[in-house]
């Protein structure tokens, strides 16, 4: 029985679905990596559906396999949309949901607690209009085609790089404020002047 | 894998077995006592977005100690186009003009990947000549996304000829392709329930002429590479991951493979019938560039042995299911017959319904396992489709294969990687 789990399901391809409670996560997939007979050892993909009945809450789907056993299974873990977005990484048992989980946190919003380097992968840093896959994010996007023009031309993501760049990827989450901030103004990597005669 | 017990011995001209110089001009100054210690700064090198040997405009931000890369950051999104968001504003047929988009290099198997997922979805049985024109289909694919790549891999590697063999057989196929389906880049082959046209008459002759004559350059291209001394030492050793590595980082296809796991869909979750087909899965065993050339190079033998399968076995019959629900009615029915116009307008005006559910199909694609995961909630567009993308994911253990590794050799195990950022970015 894999510790947290709620219910059970089919999925129309034949797969079994297991839903797992929040909290109990990573414990669950803790036990399925390494409990012997089950050995799930490899992460197929990680991503996020939102349903367009807006009441139903936001679904995390992990798929697991395992390469012994050529067994697959699929974990869900509910998100009620009300309440904040955040779950427990899985980065420390499959380093193949660095990218899966920054791209659900890219797309989605939901935020990956314990992830070394949670940053937006295929939107640029300083995007600013939400989180696109979101039922509630229009298809051409929040802002107008002029502001996205401007803010897209004003972003100039590769103009600058820098060592401190490089070093934002390490900190993760204990940067310090000031510098947070400066980023969330876009300003980064900014190449300093040379010191004065 | 036997092939790999070449030992070079790369001598360097002008050096003694001292690593002293043996020819020294007369005028040279004595040699200083105590070389300058340049270690300690580090250098930070942009590479891309454009930049012919990233393959497309992926970023890398690299940071080196002399020529040494100690990290290297991967920047992605240039090509950007949220297919999975238009995914979700269209029928499930008008999905597949996208699915062509992601891997370009192999267009028609992402056609197949998608029908597949739908058709889980409805829950429909392909015809059996659909099945093995899907194979073909695959296969080809295949093979032309493996030419690129090696004909791409072995220009960033220095060596020019092989790039034009493996173009020249590529256009073969492409000639192929545009014969079946009009269009040589962007084919949009399948429909939910079949395929969107038969292959014409003079299709299956050409292809088998193709299949009897592609292993002689598959065979020049492994004489002049395998054995070559600079290949070989440009790709042996290098950006090698472990099993146990690759299977932590997710990787597919040819990557997981040269790793020495013997994991392939077509093999152990097998679609389309695949089971029924004498293939080889190809294992390498060091897990570096030179494994991944080795595995590809023979998958494309592999493949060429599945196509002539397909040839022998093609069966006549329709290529399409018999549901009207599904499939549009030919023109002059629809033109004529009172109950197939209104199925026409149904399809055309409302789209081919799925029930509520979700299904997840994985395909062996030339990069890795390409995924399509449909959620439905009973309307005729799916709630969610989500691309597992395997350039996405294989590209996500560059850092972890660059680390210690010079900057020439980045760009090979970059190469090696096999990316297309057409999918990697969505």
């Amino acid at each position: 029985m894999i510790p947290g789990a709620v219910r059970e399901a089919v999925a129309r391809d034949g797969e079994r679905i297991v839903y797992v409670a929040r909290e109990r996560l990573l414990e669950a997939m803790t036990w399925l990596k390494e409990t012997p007979g089950e050995q799930y050892n490899y992460l197929v993909d990680v991503t996020a559906v939102e349903f367009r009945d807006r009441e139903r809450p936001i679904e995390l789907v992990y798929f697991l396999r395992s390469l012994e056993r050529r067994v697959d299974v699929r974990i869900k873990v509910e998100l009620q949309p009300n309440e904040e977005l955040v779950v427990d990484s899985v980065w420390g048992l499959w380093h193949g949901a660095d990218w899966l989980e920054r791209e659900v946190y890219d797309m989605f919003g939901i935020t990956f607690r314990g992830h070394p380097d949670l940053r937006r992968i295929l939107m640029w840093e300083t995007y600013a209009e939400g989180y696109p896959l979101r039922k509630s994010f229009p298809l051409r996007g929040r802002f107008s085609r002029a502001e996205q023009v401007r803010q897209a031309l004003n972003a100039n993501p590769e103009a600058h790089y820098s060592l401190e760049e490089l070093s934002i990827a390490d900190a993760g989450g204990d940067l310090p404020e000031d510098m947070r901030e400066r980023l969330r103004r876009g300003e980064r990597g900014v190449i300093p002047e040379p010191p004065g005669p | 894998m036997s092939k790999r017990t070449l030992e070079l011995e790369l001598a360097t001209p002008g050096v003694d077995a001292q690593g002293q110089p043996t020819r020294v001009p007369l005028t040279a100054r004595p040699r200083p006592e105590q070389e300058p210690d340049l270690g300690g700064e580090h250098l930070l090198v942009n590479l891309g977005p454009q930049h012919p040997a990233t393959h497309g405009v992926l970023r890398l931000v690299v940071e080196l100690d002399g020529e040494t890369v100690v990290r290297c950051i991967p920047h992605l999104g240039y090509l950007h186009s949220g297919f999975e968001k238009l995914g979700e504003y269209r029928h499930y047929n008008q999905i597949i003009p996208l699915t062509d988009r992601t891997d370009y290099l192999s267009p028609m198997s992402n056609n197949v990947g998608l029908a597949l997922a739908a058709e889980k979805l409805m829950g429909i049985e392909i015809t059996p000549r659909c099945t093995v024109l899907r194979v073909i289909a695959c296969e080809m694919s295949r093979i032309i996304s493996h030419m690129v790549w090696l004909g791409t891999t072995s220009i960033d590697l220095g060596a020019f000829t092989p790039f034009l063999w493996a173009f020249q057989q590529r256009e073969r196929i492409y000639d192929l392709q545009e014969m079946w389906t009009g269009a040589r880049l962007t084919t949009s082959l399948t429909r939910v329930g079949g395929l969107m046209a038969d292959i014409p008459d003079t299709f299956v002759p050409k292809l088998r002429e193709f299949t009897e004559t592609f292993p002689k350059t598959l065979d020049e291209i492994d004489r002049v590479l395998t054995r070559n001394a600079v290949w070989a030492g440009r790709t042996q050793g290098v950006g090698a991951l472990s099993a146990a590595e690759a299977i932590n980082y997710s990787l597919s296809g040819p990557m997981l493979r040269a790793s020495g796991v013997p994991y392939d869909v077509r093999k152990d979750k097998p679609y389309l019938d695949y089971e029924t087909y004498d293939f080889d899965v190809v294992v390498g065993e060091h897990g570096d560039v030179y494994d991944r050339y080795l595995v590809r190079l023979e998958e494309c033998y592999q493949s060429n042995r599945i196509l002539r399968q397909a040839l022998d076995r093609l069966p006549d019959g329709p290529i399409n299911v018999d549901d009207p629900r599904v499939i549009l009615p030919s023109k002059t029915r629809a033109m004529s017959d009172m109950e197939a116009m209104i199925f026409h307008f149904k399809q055309v005006m409302e789209g081919v319904k799925a029930p509520v559910g979700e299904a997840y199909v994985g395909i062996e694609n030339p990069k890795g396992e390409l995924g399509n995961y449909l959620v439905s909630d009973g309307t005729a567009k799916p709630v969610r489709w989500r691309i597992r993308p395997p350039s996405f994911i294989n590209l996500s253990a560059l850092p972890k294969m660059a680390e210690g590794h010079l900057l020439s050799d980045l760009i090979a195990i970059n190469a090696s990687v096999d990316i297309v950022m057409g999918e990697v970015d969505r």
